[in-house]
């Protein structure tokens, strides 16, 4: 590759072009490869997928036979008669206020309190950053051990383990997303803090100092110069805060398939796409539902990303 | 699936940035999410027509491990077994893939279930009709099992294999030892529910419905003693609404057994309700069929364990008028590569011999050829026989008499509700009745 191609597009026009013209066909050829690879790649992977779900939601696809167009049939099904829709939109949006309102912050006091240098800092490092390194199905069979109700841990320190009188901590449909909640809590608060570390060790100690000579407590310190100085680093834990709650799965798909109490968006599509129900029209129908759900935080980020690029 | 594109070993990077920007553009015209999910096709045979004696491929869904190697048994009696190639598959994976196996690359010959589950795929053109299998084999099974091979158009699609019944289960020593008797009606049930109640067991009937189709048994049942057999039937077909009051009826009797229940049914596995089972303190009686609870009790309990057939509701059905016992077996896919071979295979495997070589490890289900030797069998099974032979009408089971997009997620979620709050069931009768609607239009 020629030292040309380089060249900053802030360049004037009329030197660029003419730098264009300098290449050799080779150079051509890498270049347009170097193109049309990764937009083959996001046209195959991402927006293939993304189109023909959006095309299929609109059809009676079962994966057997003709597939016809069914208008808007789908989503009127799903919004009004499917029982499982409502109390699945509810719990990912419960899912994503117990991230924000407890995992996420719990992670960042975790952060801030380890980056004080306190004794065995690391040792704590360890322990709170050890369910991150374990998927998230694992995850779920370890907790399954612990809210076993003849066998768990939980019911066997409360000593009622029998049959009936036990509380079913995964299985009651009135506890077990609270159940399931801790559980990704317990791996999300460990994934917060070390993001949040990460950023707190780049913070520059001389605003700290600064700070406290001019008489700021703990918590003014925190709020009033850590906080805002690590902007960035907030708006990445904002943005995974809710990739982690919109794409939560695994851990209902362990605990029992997404039903009895924890539906799903994500789970219902499963559900419905890859069981012997191949009821793929359907659902790709919640699929775009889950899609435009996903789209407010994306496009709220991206706003956000282009208008501080504007700013500079 | 995917063929890997063969590699020259001198390659220029820019060669294989346009190979594989083709393969991709391929793959992203081609394959959509269907064809990424039928991961689970075979490379099958290639000569076309065939021969008796030529290589015949079978899918097998047989995949836990004592099954497997019991199956492979069966194969290596067959006297071309040479020429047999057995394809495993995970049995979960095998079922909520079938769609997609039989439009991709099936295998000749596959495992799969009797009722509307093989109707289904054979009305859609998926199977090859196996009359002349059936020419040979056809002496051997009884008229039930017949009906049951049929498709919707009369013809053979299913060779018919092992089955087994849904009925309650006791311990003989436990019943001995209170004095209790088999209940053959609905009020003796009650009856001997309360008084196990009295004697110590706070929780009669065990039950786990975490796999969401283990309470169907139970619905199939007393929906089959209240309504009968053609009522099931037409209800799976919906051709009756959920929402008539003889369905109404089925639930709110239903109700009446929930006090015998272990609490916490949706939250628990059929594997742990038949450990409470057997572990013969808190629960007494478990309704399930006898290939989940055969493998699942202690070795030295199983000459302890005893059914009945679920008592009497009224008397236009008697306890011999219906029961679910499902059926497993095999069925010949459209795209047969050797339908000579496949045909050999399935009369091979339509035999008594090729049942018993299968069931000699798992004495919990019983072979459907009337030829088979019985004197094989254990006492549970001999009662299986006997329940089955004297059963006038046999059904599939609710998830293999109905539609799959019904059966789940839609019926299981709906009785997941039931259990969870059974005074609902009006409101869980209205919403099945909506989403049939629904699945039975399309």
């Amino acid at each position: 590759m020629s030292a040309d191609t380089a060249t900053p597009t802030a360049a004037p026009r009329r030197r660029r072009r003419r730098s264009v013209r300098r290449l050799t066909g080779r150079d051509r050829v890498v270049i347009t490869l170097m193109i049309i690879v990764p937009l083959l790649l996001d046209i195959a992977l991402i927006w293939g997928p993304a189109v023909a779900t959006v095309f299929l939601s609109f059809t009676d696809a079962h994966g057997i036979g003709p597939i016809h167009g069914v208008g808007t049939q789908n989503y009127h099904v799903v919004r009004t008669i499917d029982p499982e829709f409502w109390p699945a939109v509810r719990h990912n949006v419960l899912w994503l206020v117990e991230f924000t309102v407890i995992a996420t912050p719990l992670g960042m006091l975790l952060a801030v309190l380890l980056d004080r240098g306190i004794r065995g800092s690391r040792i704590y490092q360890s322990i709170f950053f050890l369910p991150v390194m374990l998927s998230l199905a694992l995850i779920g069979i370890i907790w399954e051990v612990v809210y076993s109700p003849q066998f768990g841990l939980i019911n066997g320190i409360l000593h009622n383990t029998k049959p009936g009188s036990a509380i079913d901590w995964l299985g009651d449909p009135k506890l077990n997303l609270w159940s399931v909640l801790v559980e990704a809590t317990w791996r999300q608060t460990g994934y917060v803090m070390v993001l949040y570390l990460a950023g707190l060790k780049a913070f520059d100690p001389a605003l700290r100092e600064a700070a406290q000579i001019d008489g700021a407590n703990g918590w003014q310190l925190f709020w009033k110069v850590t906080f805002p100085t690590l902007r960035p680093i907030n708006i990445v834990i904002a943005v995974i805060t809710v990739i982690e709650s919109l794409r939560a799965f695994d851990l209902v798909w362990v605990t029992n398939g997404g039903t009895n109490g924890l539906e799903l968006l994500s789970a219902m599509i499963t559900q419905d796409i890859t069981s012997a129900a191949s009821r793929i029209g359907y659902g790709s129908a919640i699929g775009v539902v889950l899609l435009v759900i996903s789209l407010v935080p994306i496009v709220t980020f991206l706003i956000v990303q282009f208008r501080r690029q504007d700013e500079r | 699936m995917a063929n890997t594109p063969h590699l020259p070993a001198e390659v220029s990077r820019r060669s294989m940035l346009k190979g594989s920007a083709g393969a991709l553009a391929t793959a992203g015209l081609v394959g959509g999410l269907p064809t990424l999910l039928a991961a689970c096709g075979s490379s099958g045979g290639s000569s076309s027509g065939g021969s008796a004696s030529g290589k015949v491929s079978i899918g097998s869904n047989y995949s836990d491990a004592n099954v497997k190697s019991a199956f492979s048994k069966v194969i290596a009696g067959y006297s071309n077994a040479g020429k047999v190639s057995v394809n495993t598959v995970d049995h979960n994976s095998f079922q909520n893939n079938i769609s997609n196996y039989l439009q991709g690359n099936p295998n000749d010959v596959f495992c799969w279930f009797a009722g509307n589950r093989a109707k289904f795929f054979a009305a859609q053109g998926l199977l090859t009709p196996i009359d002349d299998v059936w020419d040979k084999i056809g002496d051997h099974f009884t008229d039930a099992v017949k009906a049951a091979s049929k498709g919707d158009d009369g013809h053979y699609y299913l060779v018919p294999w092992v089955n087994y019944p849904w009925v309650m289960f006791y311990k003989k020593s436990v019943f001995t030892k209170y004095g209790y008797s088999v209940p053959t009606t609905w009020d003796d049930l009650i009856t001997l529910c309360k008084q196990m109640q009295s004697d110590g067991f706070a929780n009669p009937i065990a039950i786990g419905q975490k796999d969401g189709w283990p309470a169907m048994g139970t619905f199939d049942i007393i929906n089959m003693r209240i309504n009968g057999y053609q009522f099931h039937v037409d209800l799976m077909a919906h051709k009756e609404s959920w929402t008539d009051p003889k369905v109404l009826n089925v639930f709110k009797q239903w109700a009446e057994l929930m006090p015998y229940y272990t609490p916490g049914a949706t939250g628990r596995t059929w594997q742990d309700a038949v450990k409470i089972f057997d572990g013969n303190k808190t629960s007494a009686m478990i309704f399930q069929g006898t290939d989940q609870v055969g493998p699942q009790l202690a070795k030295e309990n199983l000459p302890d364990l005893e059914f009945f057939a679920f008592p009497q509701i009224t008397p236009d059905y008697p306890t011999d008028s219906a029961i679910d016992a499902p059926i497993d077996g095999f069925l010949m896919s459209k795209k047969v590569h050797n339908h000579a071979g496949a045909v050999a295979l399935l009369e091979y495997l339509g035999s008594a011999k090729a049942e018993q070589t299968f069931l000699q490890p798992n004495p919990s289900d019983i072979g459907t050829a009337t030829d088979y030797d019985t004197s094989t069998y254990t006492p549970l099974q001999k009662a299986s026989v006997d329940i089955i032979k004297n059963t006038k009408n046999i059904a599939q089971f609710l998830d293999r008499d109905t539609r799959p997009d019904f059966a789940y997620p839609i019926v299981q979620n709906a009785l997941n509700d039931f259990l969870n709050d059974p005074s609902s069931y009006s409101s869980v009768c209205s919403k099945l009745e909506a989403q049939a609607k629904t699945i039975f239009t399309s």
